[in-house]
């Protein structure tokens, strides 16, 4: 089979092992989602991975073309489902620069306050994931307890847990009860530090841990570029980009905050960085508890966002608009943008093509995923099969979004 | 540039950046503008790759964040392939786009980013674009086996075919679409706000042609009784009656009659007059 005699192989009285390829997934608890991969192992060891995706996907776009603005929002939520509202963030911006529309203080104010309630929501369930994905039970419970009380205020302010649709094209919604803005100020002074330090004084200093992750995927920074890395992945790797930073959208450059770095590249890094992600966010929320003016959350243009229910009682005029916007929806002049947001995982892009129409003519989503795990073959080789379980947790993968 | 209300991602202003740009691509630019605060340059499709390298290399466009695929169906070169750019160091974004048709392919750039791959493959899925010089041009979003190209705008919504799980073959079959119910597509497109269809009742007016023009006046004349337009006068003798009126008929044995009228019955005491009796028509409340 091999041509070497018994005595020359290096694997005496053993048969000689030749690569052997295996599925991962598409059902796999470590792939978060419906992943498949094909490996070729060499042994435990990875020489090349093949991944498969679009399992999941459900053409969000092109159902997109078939719905007016509006009608349109609410499949942003169900992209990246573990942070609906950083997905948002993105469609309506685009929208709004588009239709050149301004928005309210208070909205950008409360939209900057739930995008990083969003992202400590989003990291929770990755950091957690990550961690039960190396071995360690117990911090997982710890996050998720963090994430139901997020989900809690998300339902306080919108209704819903997850699902929120609240961004709207010109504010949000509905405005917040006092109660809720008064309740995540003494949830970011008391809970959320409480549970996640402890969780976190698990796990960064563990030697089990660090052995699973530290040199585990090590990119450099011209491989992070070249690969179309963002977010996390390309801070991990000692960019300090990030778009909130450099691109502020909103009232991000109203916001102190720090950007994390990472120094070697590896899985470690990226959850390091993402950790203390969620520190800065719990900054950015409490300056924007402490500076949130009142007045309307929506814009007060009504060719753009409806009036409220009691103007509409009394006034036709109210009426007409909002029977307009919400059976035709409004006209967004015709043109192209392309707006990329920071969202939890990375740079979420929406490239939005107008034709007049109350429809978009074409509206890409530009998944943070897709980039990420297609660097999964360079990343993986010549790890053992175990490290690609960290590897898939550090990119912090949601099928919904990447396959959309 | 107008004024910028919005709050969009505000990036290192474009002021200069057509200039510079025009400058060095030269003649493999077709055309570039500014608009909504997007910098649009489309290029020549052979020298795509060039360009792209150029914009890398001397403008520090380091970054391929997005290859995006548009159809429109009425142009010659139906598809646009939209390239993302993002310079880190400069902080500014580009879109630079070229024009294609199925059978003209682009370019490839994945030796300049290798991200381009999947992106390419994604654009070739859904819309069919080859990109020349991709090595591993495979399908990507859709599913194994999957034939046509879904995201042209030509290919309807609901796709044409469904899959399901099969009891009696254990195993999942695919068959045509079926639709319970049509799929429906709303129009709230105002009417008198450029509608491209005839409004209903409006195809009346367009389809009948205008009456035609009246004839010379001649004055009407009756001088003769051909002219007046009435017939010959009937004949008289059809007026006559030939037949006998029919005899009454008479039968011998003696039919019976109509049924008598119920007898009223005096001894019954009237029914009495309760709350639910009363007739249905009586209005509401009486």
């Amino acid at each position: 089979m091999s041509g070497l005699s018994l005595e020359q192989s290096p694997t005496t009285g053993d048969d000689v092992i030749t690569n052997y390829t295996i599925n991962f997934g598409p059902q796999h608890p470590a792939a978060h989602g419906v992943l498949r991969m094909v490996m070729e192992l060499d042994g435990e060891v990875i020489e090349r991975v093949d991944p498969h995706v679009g399992l999941l996907h459900r053409g969000t776009e092109k159902l997109i073309e078939h719905k007016t603005y509006l009608q349109a929002l609410p499949y942003f939520d169900r992209l990246d489902y573990c942070s609906p509202l950083g997905m948002e963030h993105s469609y309506v911006l685009a929208v709004e620069k588009l239709l050149n529309v301004e928005v309210p203080e208070r909205a950008q104010y409360l939209r900057v306050l739930f995008a990083e309630l969003t992202r400590i929501c989003n990291h929770m369930l990755n950091l957690g994931s990550h961690v039960m994905d190396v071995g360690a039970m117990t911090p997982n419970l710890w996050m998720f307890e963090i994430r139901e009380d997020c989900l809690n205020f998300f339902e306080r302010a919108s209704g819903a847990r997850m699902h929120a649709a609240w961004f709207r094209p010109g504010g949000v919604h509905q405005d917040v009860p006092e109660k809720l803005l008064v309740d995540i100020g003494q949830w970011l002074d008391t809970r959320l530090p409480e549970l996640f330090e402890d969780a976190m004084s698990l796990v960064v200093d563990n030697r089990i841990f660090k052995q699973r992750n530290v040199d585990i995927a090590t990119v450099s920074k011209a491989d992070a570029v070249k690969w179309g890395f963002s977010g996390p992945m390309i801070r991990g790797s000692g960019i300090a980009w990030d778009i909130r930073k450099a691109q502020p959208y909103d009232v991000y450059d109203r916001m102190e905050f720090d950007v994390p770095v990472g120094t070697r590249g590896d899985c470690y890094d990226r959850f390091m960085v993402r950790v203390e992600e969620v520190r800065q966010s719990a900054r950015i929320m409490k300056q924007c508890l402490r500076d949130m003016p009142s007045g309307p959350v929506a814009s007060t243009d009504r060719k753009v966002s409806p009036p409220k229910r009691a103007e509409m009682k009394a006034s036709m005029e109210a009426l007409i608009h909002h029977f307009k916007l919400y059976t035709e929806g409004f006209h967004v002049p015709a043109g192209e943008v392309y707006v990329a947001t920071e969202s939890p995982k990375g740079e979420f892009g929406v490239y939005l093509v107008s034709d007049g129409s109350n429809k978009p003519y074409r509206c890409k989503i530009r998944p943070t995923a897709f980039s990420h795990l297609q660097a999964m073959d360079f990343m993986c080789k010549g790890h053992m099969l175990p490290d690609v379980t960290a590897i898939i947790g550090a990119i912090d993968v949601v099928f919904g979004e990447c396959d959309r | 540039m107008s004024l910028v209300l919005h709050s969009a991602p505000r990036f290192a202003s474009s002021e200069g950046v057509i200039d510079a740009v025009c400058a060095t691509l030269g003649d493999r630019l077709i055309a570039a503008r500014e608009e909504h605060g997007e910098i649009v340059l489309t290029i020549d499709r052979p020298a795509i790759a060039e360009a792209l390298q150029l914009l890398r290399d001397n403008h520090e466009y380091q970054q391929l964040m997005e290859i995006a695929g548009v159809d429109y169906p009425d142009r010659a070169l139906r598809f646009e392939v939209v390239y993302m750019l993002l310079s880190l160091t400069h902080n500014h974004r580009v879109l630079v786009k070229v024009n294609a048709a199925e059978d003209t392919p682009v370019p490839t750039v994945t030796h300049l980013w290798p991200v381009a791959g999947w992106l390419e493959r994604e654009v070739f899925d859904l819309y069919g674009v080859i990109f020349e010089g991709n090595s591993d041009l495979r399908r990507i979003l859709t599913d194994y086996g999957f034939e046509g190209h879904p995201f042209r705008k030509d290919f309807p919504l609901t796709g044409y075919v469904e899959l399901r799980y099969s009891e009696e073959d254990k195993r999942v079959v695919y068959e045509p679409v079926k639709l319970a119910q049509d799929l429906r597509s709303f129009d709230f497109m105002s009417p008198w706000e450029g509608a491209d269809y005839v409004l209903p009742g409006d195809e009346k007016a367009v389809q009948t042609p205008p009456p035609p023009a009246a004839a010379p006046a001649v004055p009407k004349t009756t001088e003769k009784a051909a002219d007046t337009g009435a017939g010959k006068e009937t004949n008289k003798a059809a007026a006559k009656k030939v037949a006998k009126p029919a005899a009454p008929k008479v039968t011998k044995t003696k039919e019976p009659g109509a049924p008598k009228p119920t007898s009223s019955r005096p001894d019954r005491k009237p029914r009495k007059k309760s709350a639910d009796a009363k007739p249905s028509t009586a209005p509401e409340g009486s």
